[in-house]
């Protein structure tokens, strides 16, 4: 669904990323940790061209992210994106943030959006704020309206960017608990996270990336059983360590 | 002081005898408005355009936003105001010119007096758009993108709306300061309400009522503008947002 190919990527003379390669398949769960500044957040958001690269291959579902030709709109319609600072549009109603892309992009009507989006509102447990503005909400109702957002657009895959980790810790749960009803349903989800318990609930896979590398791609158990590198060792002793 | 009031003096006949030196105020302070308000439009419409070019991804576009800025507000206004009357006409293309000088001599001076304030106070107003659009998060944009809005929708449903809320402060001495500026209109021969004044002087001779009268007018138009400002702010409201109840 999302394969990377040697993706590299440098702002002026620093390299962000270094030939990242990555598969995201149909249905599965990948989890992307690691270090602030090891490049996770720019290598999700190369996935949809918010990020350009420089070098490598990049395609969704077959379509070339970096290529010229590329309908680059058409595209991102078709991936939903969760950001770490949910980014709700302040000025609208819940109602309207749900509806405004559907109608504006996929060209619904007006009804049928806002009735898609109730029905997603409520999946997500606030099908009781769809006329409060999105200030009037807590970070993680905001967070779960961004989701539903997404949704709306019927997208065949999921990008997370550190969905919790602007939200104070009694929120977290709330919107890990649809983002793993979501990878249960079989979303195809690449998740940007540090929240291990949610990668050993439903990741099918642990990415670990370290200073624009990736260090280590294996299944869930052998990435907490036995990492092989030793970066990813100190990296979740460090972070487990409390678990 | 031995100055000898008359108040009266505006309800008195012109010497032409078609109206009182209060309707010769009163058509000056139509012309200030007509002005302003014309300008006004123009420079909303031309600031948002530039403003937003100051923001978009690229070099050329940017470029342009800036290259206009720093252009209309370097050059002193009145200058401004002297090539478009004078020289613009000049430079047009001869029957272009030449049409122009054969309108209606109001008409030209009310022209290049709308388009010199309109283009002048843009550059004031691209200013506050760009700033509008840079106090938002970066992530606004990102997220109108990544929903698959187009950089124009985004901008048009997404970033633009709220910069436009933020700068409602700002835009309001914009605003008011046209119809300050567009007294300089009244040195190319517009006969707006500074330049009634004047006129009220020379024919009466009573300085002190045909200046205070003056002051109140632009005094009473700038409340209203204001009042107005205000109502727009209220309105535009984000409930949940700072500054908002």
């Amino acid at each position: 669904m999302i394969r990377f190919r040697d993706v590299s990527k440098w702002y002026g003379s620093f390299q962000v990323l270094d030939a990242c390669n990555l598969e995201v398949n149909k249905g599965e769960v990948v989890v992307v940790c690691g270090p602030s500044g090891s490049g996770k957040s720019t290598l999700i958001k190369c996935a949809n061209g918010l990020e350009p690269f420089q070098k490598g291959e990049l395609t969704v579902d077959g379509i070339s992210v970096g290529a010229r030709g590329t309908n680059l709109p058409k595209l991102r319609a078709r991936v939903g994106m969760v950001f770490q600072h949910f980014e709700l549009f302040p000025h609208m109603s819940i109602r309207d943030n749900l509806a405004l892309a559907q109608v504006k992009v996929l060209g619904r009507g007006r009804d049928e959006a806002v009735a898609k989006g109730l029905k997603l509102l409520d999946r997500v447990g606030l099908a009781a704020q769809a006329g409060k503005f999105p200030g009037q909400l807590s970070g993680g109702q905001q967070q779960r309206v961004a989701i539903a957002r997404a949704l709306a657009m019927d997208p065949i895959c999921m990008l997370f960017d550190e969905p919790t980790s602007a939200l104070d810790p009694e929120m977290i749960n709330e919107v890990l608990e649809v983002m793993v009803e979501l990878a249960r349903e079989g979303m195809t989800m690449m998740c940007v996270t540090h929240e291990m318990g949610f990668a050993q609930k439903v990741a099918h896979r642990v990415v670990f990336m370290d200073q624009g590398r990736i260090v280590e791609d294996a299944p869930k158990a052998e990435f907490f059983g036995t990492p092989r590198s030793e970066r990813a060792q100190l990296f979740l002793s460090k972070i487990l360590h409390h678990v | 002081m031995n100055y000898h009031w008359n108040w009266g003096v505006f309800l008195a006949r012109t010497p032409s005898g078609e109206s009182t030196y209060l309707g010769w105020l009163l058509q000056g302070l139509w012309w200030t408005v007509a002005l302003s308000l014309a300008a006004w439009a123009l420079a909303l419409l031309l600031g948002t355009i530039f403003g937003v070019l100051r923001t978009v991804p690229g070099r050329w576009l940017p470029g342009l936003g800036a290259a206009y800025v720093e252009l209309f507000r370097n050059v002193p206004l009145l200058v401004q105001l002297f090539s478009w009357y004078f020289v613009m006409p000049e430079l047009l293309p001869r029957a272009w010119g030449d049409a122009i000088k054969q309108l209606d001599p109001m008409l030209q001076q009310f022209l290049a007096a709308w388009l010199c304030l309109g283009t002048f106070t843009a550059a004031r107003v691209a200013e506050q758009v760009r700033a509008g659009i840079g106090s938002l998060p970066r992530g606004q944009r990102a997220a109108g993108l990544a929903l698959g809005l187009t950089l124009p929708q985004t901008y048009r449903h997404v970033l633009l709306p709220m910069s436009f809320r933020i700068i409602v402060p700002p835009l309001t001495s914009e605003f008011l300061n046209v119809f300050k500026n567009s007294a300089v209109a009244s040195t190319i021969g517009l006969i707006e309400l500074s330049r009634q004044s004047q006129q009220l002087v020379d024919y009466t001779a009573q300085p002190y009522e045909a200046f205070i009268a003056v002051t109140l007018l632009y005094l009473l138009v700038n409340v209203v503008v204001m009042g107005g400002m205000r109502w727009v702010e209220s309105r535009s409201r984000v409930p949940g947002f700072i500054g908002s109840k």
